[in-house]
């Protein structure tokens, strides 16, 4: 089996940002991480492949210079098997650019699941695995909190509102990661060190046929939410339920 | 003059909240760019949501209703929705960002050729045409994205519009004729297990009680908020931590990779307000957090604060709410 990640670069979501002066990104004193749902995606990959003896698992990233170091800390240490970085100004370009990113990277590899995560937490799109799912024609089961092998299928289960579902996906499929799916593990000291000599190719859009591709939706604005002033302290039980009754008529 | 089709979210036979908030916001876009809206269905046996649809000002209400479609994976639902969009030469397609939606629309786009905005809370009128504000980073930004392709998709955050009342007169209800190509798809709905509750459902309850990490199960755990939920005839919803630690389903979960409120009441107990958490509901209107101690970000968005134990103070709140009901 061959599993194909994602490893994209996220800002911490408690870093102050603030709006550039474009005024379409954001700018600010900002430390990255690895988007929490891809090392639930790296995570996943890892399990599936230590059930399946032969598994080969691939690791991509879609950014600048800086995505290599996630490849390597996040997902090369980590135990997945190589990486590939696609050099792309990730501001210029939407999911549905993304999506064919991969779909691109698919056609070359010829894995039999991608796993990616649901969301990433910057723009919060949650598009790109259902996208790329439809651009390959493949089976598609977002939101995983659990995958396991049955035979000849993939059952998924996948939170979504009011409860839990189960797919059956036949292979290759794709598959999104939910933050349920498992712990990620922490990189070992020797994994650290083989991440250094496992091999991480870089391809440009032109490679994948896409040096001329647009995206099909543009930021063209940015601002920051009106903010909730804070309220005030009641003393007991009885105040709050007569602020709640006369002041906010709430209940 | 433009064709937006909105896809109606049902259950038991009616249009769900989040379905009807999607439609005000079609309304919104409608009365700025004069198009039309129509309304797809599907389902098995769904022909009685149809019904209920009459009078919400749509010039049809198409009605894909197809065994295949009681469970549909979303490579059959996306094929059925853009089919439809194409036959009926739709310019938008909108849905409500639930679960559904956001599983489904975005093949629905890569099969329309569509560019789609996803959880979209308002219109901002630019030189460029309609922008769609959508939050990012936890809600800490608005991004107002313009989409660029003939055809546009866009989830919306129901949350953040008016459940649409109907407006009189009569849509027309047609049967659409969906090809379900079930093989197509290589998936299959296996099983559903659905988390039992006689409650509302968090998307249309008017107050929400959250319960956070600090409800210990040694100590009662969940069952401190559930009579307090019943006396307020609320909803019951969670931060991640109680979820993760098992102290209530998955689908309780409020937040930003969970699911976005925004009631008359939250009530948020023993939560300490991770961004996270606050993007799940800081747009409710009046806020009221318990919590042990008093300096916690959650009192940042709070109107009411009350510092204690909920232990003590949440069974102390039923009682005197109940007094005053009885
Ligand atoms: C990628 C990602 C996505 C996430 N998405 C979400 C999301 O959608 N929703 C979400 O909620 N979180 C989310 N989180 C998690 C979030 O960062 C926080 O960890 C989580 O919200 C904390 O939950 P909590 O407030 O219940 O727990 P804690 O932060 O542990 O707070 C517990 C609170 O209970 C109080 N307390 C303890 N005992 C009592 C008592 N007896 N009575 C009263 N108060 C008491 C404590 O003072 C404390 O304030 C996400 C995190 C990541 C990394
Ligand atoms: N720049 C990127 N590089 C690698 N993977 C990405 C990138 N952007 C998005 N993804 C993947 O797509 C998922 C969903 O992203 P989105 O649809 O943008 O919220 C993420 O969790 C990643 O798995």
């Amino acid at each position: 089996m061959k599993i194909l990640v994602s490893a994209k670069r996220v800002s911490d979501p408690n870093a102050r940002l603030h709006v550039a002066a474009d005024g379409r990104w954001v700018e600010g004193d900002v430390e990255y991480i690895l988007n929490p749902f891809c090392e639930n995606a790296i995570e996943g990959a890892l399990q599936l492949a230590e059930a399946h003896e032969g598994t080969e698992t691939v690791v991509v990233g879609i950014g600048d210079e800086d995505t290599a170091r996630f490849l390597r800390q996040g997902a090369l240490a980590r135990g997945i098997d190589r990486a590939l970085l696609v050099n792309a100004d990730e501001a210029a370009i939407d999911s549905d650019l993304i999506a064919r990113i991969y779909a691109a990277v698919v056609a070359k590899e010829e894995p039999d699941i991608v796993l990616l995560g649901k969301q990433a937490v910057d723009c919060d799109s949650n598009q790109v695995a259902q996208l790329l799912a439809e651009y390959l024609g493949w089976p598609q089961a977002t939101f995983a909190s659990k995958i396991e092998v049955v035979g000849s299928e993939v059952r998924v289960t996948r939170e979504v509102d009011g409860g839990l579902e189960v797919l059956g996906l036949t292979l290759p499929c794709v598959i999104s990661a939910d933050l349920r799916l498992n712990e990620p593990r922490y990189a070992s000291l020797t994994g650290i060190m083989k991440a250094k000599k496992k091999p991480l190719d870089e391809l440009e859009l032109d490679d994948l046929g896409l040096g001329a591709a647009t995206p099909k939706v543009r930021v063209v604005a940015m601002s920051t939410p009106p903010g909730r002033v804070a309220g005030v302290m009641v003393k007991d039980v009885d105040e709050l339920i007569l602020k709640l009754r006369t002041e906010a008529r709430a209940i | 003059m433009g064709k937006i089709l909105v896809v109606i979210e049902h259950d038991h036979g009616q249009p769900k909240k989040v379905a009807l908030a999607t439609v005000s916001f079609a309304r919104q876009v409608a009365a700025r760019r004069g198009d039309s809206i129509e309304f797809a269905v599907l389902g098995s046996g769904c022909a009685g949501v149809a019904e209920a649809l009459t009078g919400y000002g749509a010039t049809a209400v198409h009605v894909a209703d197809n065994a295949a479609l009681a469970h549909p994976v979303a490579a059959v639902w996306a094929k059925v929705v853009s089919d439809l969009a194409k036959a009926i030469g739709a310019t938008a397609v909108a849905a409500a960002a639930t679960s559904l939606g956001k599983d489904g629309l975005p093949r629905v786009a890569v099969r329309l050729a569509a560019g789609m905005a996803s959880d979209v809370v308002a219109l901002v009128d630019t030189k460029a045409g309609i922008a769609f504000r959508r939050p990012m980073w936890a809600g800490n930004l608005l991004g107002d994205v313009v989409i660029d392709t003939p055809v546009q998709v866009i989830s919306v955050r129901a949350s953040a519009f008016d459940v649409a009342a109907p407006t009189g007169g009569a849509s027309p209800v047609q049967a659409f004729a969906a090809s379900v190509d079930a093989g197509r798809a290589a998936a299959r709905f296996v099983s559903f297990e659905g988390t039992a509750s006689s409650r509302p459902d968090l998307n249309e309850a008017t107050i929400v009680v959250s319960g956070g990490r600090g409800l210990k199960p040694e100590r009662g755990g969940f069952k401190v908020i559930e009579p307090l939920a019943d006396v307020l005839g609320a909803a019951i919803g969670a931060s991640r931590a109680a979820v993760d630690d098992g102290y209530a389903p998955n689908d309780y979960q409020i937040g930003q990779t969970g699911k976005v409120v925004a009631p008359q009441l939250y009530l948020a107990i023993a939560i300490s307000g991770a961004v996270q958490h606050l993007a799940g509901m800081k747009n409710s209107k009046v806020i009221v957090a318990i919590n042990t101690r008093d300096d916690e970000p959650i009192f940042k968005v709070a109107d009411y604060g009350l510092q204690g134990d909920a232990f003590v103070v949440v069974p102390e709140l039923v009682q005197k709410l109940k007094a005053l009901r009885s």
